[in-house]
């Protein structure tokens, strides 16, 4: 048995503890946003955020995750009321098949909480570990642009209502 | 009479510090302009060829920067030093250098003006260079684009950064001349030895250095550090499990990559990028010197010393379970009945990590849509006599230089804990090495953390 957190809540889970974390997420939780790409470690449609930092969910076994933090796509908004990644992601249509686009929003996640107001060599180095087949780049670039100045913003708010 | 025993003593070391700095002492070699129209353009190429051999471009180009400009850090353990800027810029790079100024710096380490450098540029080596070669070597610096750019002050501590400590440490390890060449030995190995020792400088990381910090003249090619990466033993006391030959190490330098041995990483990556515009049959001497070292030099006895090897890395290899494929039946959802425990997952073992994390590309079995690695048993940093370099890849995989194809391996410095790291690591040497374990890999752990890699571009 492997208790993992996930987006806030815990699971119990009853698989084989070798087995990485991209296919609990997928297989047992439902929670299919992050995707299978190449189970290698090479392209980045696995990836969500573990501890605030950005993985590669397909060659994470989920023993090594317990007592850990896990957030994917589904933790950063709903339908109705997306985050401000999702928000940017949107407003930007940054995708084309959107296969790879839940890895970039949460590598993009991660970059932004660690530095929120990235240059754009730091965001096309953070994002780098990312493949998109579609070309989708240039729009990528742009959301996360926009997450950022979104989230700026946000905490800008918050701070002034906190005064 | 103890006042002329006293002033003996000042007056003898008086002298002998007079006569030190008297020899120490270098004029400085008039400016010059060279104007780069007179290079002719045959000599211009084998000077492009010598410094791949000599891998200037490493030390003397800053990440993201102009090529031959400076600024590389290169770290020793008496401090870092910023390769120079040798652009034939005229106020910042060499521009203002004559050629005889050139090959003072390589033959004796000055500089223009006098000033001894460092040993981080290893005149020790490049004191062997023909002047032809340092005459080609110029001409090639004289034509690359001039970029101003400021040289950075090395970061040594008091008293190492007085330039004449330089002086004293060349008259212990800089030892001038031509390498006599070795009659017993074909001429391919002689020109092998020839680019090796002095502009190729292999033994720079490859030999181990004495506390002065000049190589171990009696351990050539034992094995040495290189920005906090093992740089392997080349000699009989290489831990590759297969005993390098010819044909290898001369793959290896073209290629980045031997079967039986695996890929070039770390310091290594950026040499053999460089080393694309060395000509072949440069490579394939210095292959042939380099592998003149190792320990097998039999080929019956190297044969049976690699099926041993290979032997004992299938067998390890195909005892890696396949890890567990997408159609995962036995699962109980979130709502899980407590009860159905699995223990393992209480400490993972570094058995279980490496399934779930390694065996997707480190196992024998199934297809890769890539190319696969070579079979851990056979891995040079796996069966190494420390842990440092596995660690290293470990934690920050291995990626080719930025614009090149080449393998991929993902890092795992933050997805996987220090505890997680260590267990891996430990069941990695057990399963695939015939060497006995790592004492302390979680200390080594630490080290490697602490120790973080500069980035490196090459031209
Ligand atoms: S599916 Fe995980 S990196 Fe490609
Ligand atoms: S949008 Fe199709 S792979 Fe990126």
């Amino acid at each position: 048995m492997t208790v993992l957190n996930v987006n806030g809540q815990q699971h119990r889970i009853d698989v084989d503890p070798r087995t990485p974390l991209l296919y609990v997420l997928r297989n047992e939780l439902k929670l299919n946003a992050a995707k299978f790409g190449c189970g290698l470690g090479q392209c980045g449609a696995c990836t969500v955020l573990v501890d605030h930092e950005p993985v590669f969910s397909c060659i994470l076994p989920i023993s090594v995750l317990e007592g850990r933090y896990i957030r994917t796509v589904e933790g950063l908004g709903s339908e109705g009321r997306p985050g401000p990644v999702q928000s940017a992601f949107i407003e930007e249509q940054a995708a084309q098949c959107g296969y790879c686009i839940p890895g970039m929003m949460m590598r993009a996640q991660g970059l932004l909480e660690h530095n929120a107001s990235p240059s754009d060599a730091q965001i096309r180095d953070a994002m780098a570990p990312n493949l998109c087949r579609c070309g989708t780049q240039m729009r990528i670039l742009r959301a996360v642009r926009r997450a950022a100045k979104a989230m700026m913003a946000d905490a800008g708010t918050i701070q002034e209502t906190a005064k | 009479m103890v006042w002329r025993v006293l002033l003996t003593v000042v007056v003898v070391i008086g002298s002998a510090f007079g006569a030190f700095y008297a020899w120490a002492w270098n004029s400085e070699i008039p400016p010059t302009n060279a104007p780069a129209t007179l290079f002719d353009p045959g000599i211009v190429a084998k000077g492009a060829q010598l410094a791949a051999v000599g891998n200037c471009g490493i030390c003397h180009t800053q990440a993201g920067a102009k090529p031959y400009a400076g600024g590389f850090p290169v770290q020793t353990p008496f401090g870092t030093i910023y390769g120079t800027n040798i652009t034939p810029d005229p106020d910042t790079g060499i521009g203002s250098w004559s050629e005889t100024a050139f090959r003072r710096a390589l033959h004796e380490g000055v500089d223009r003006t006098g000033n001894h450098l460092y040993p981080a540029f290893p005149y020790d080596h490049f004191t062997h260079a023909t002047d032809s070669d340092i005459g080609a070597l110029y001409a090639f610096l004289m034509t690359r684009e001039p970029v101003a750019k400021a040289n950075r002050a090395p970061a040594v501590p008091f008293p190492l950064n007085v330039r004449l400590f330089a002086a004293g440490w060349k008259l212990l390890f800089l030892h001038k001349g031509q390498i006599p060449p070795d009659a017993s030995k074909s001429a391919e190995w002689n020109r092998g030895a020839y680019l090796a020792e002095s502009l190729g400088h292999c033994g720079a990381c490859h030999t181990p250095r004495n506390v002065l910090g000049g190589e171990k003249r009696d351990g050539q090619f034992a094995g040495g550090q290189s920005e906090g990466w093992l740089a392997p033993a080349l000699n009989a006391a290489s831990p590759a499990p297969v005993s390098w030959t010819a044909e290898q190490v001369y793959a290896y330098l073209r290629n980045g990559f031997a079967k039986q041995h695996g890929l070039a990483a770390g310091p290594m990556q950026p040499v053999v990028r460089n080393l694309k515009k060395a000509s072949d049959a440069d490579l394939r001497a210095i292959a042939t010197y380099v592998a003149s070292f190792a320990g097998l030099q039999n080929d019956a006895d190297r044969e049976q010393e690699t099926q041993k090897a290979l032997d004992f890395a299938r067998s390890r290899d195909s005892k890696v379970p396949m890890p567990p494929s997408g159609a995962i039946t036995t699962s109980t959802r979130a709502d899980a009945k407590p009860g159905r425990t699995n223990n393992d997952s209480a400490a993972p073992s570094g058995a279980v990590i490496f399934v779930g994390a390694c065996a997707s590309c480190h196992h024998s079995g199934g297809e890769l849509p890539v190319s696969r690695p070579i079979e851990l048993g056979l891995s040079t940093p796996v069966n190494a006599p420390d842990p440092a370099a596995l660690l290293r890849i470990v934690l920050d995989g291995i990626h080719p230089s930025s614009g090149e194809r080449g393998p991929i391996m993902p890092g795992f410095s933050r997805a996987l804990t220090d505890p997680q790291i260590t267990a891996l690591v430990s069941h990695v040497r057990s399963q695939f090495s015939r060497q006995p374990a790592w004492p302390n890999i979680a200390a080594a752990l630490t080290k490697v953390r602490q120790n973080k890699e500069p980035a490196t571009e090459a031209p």
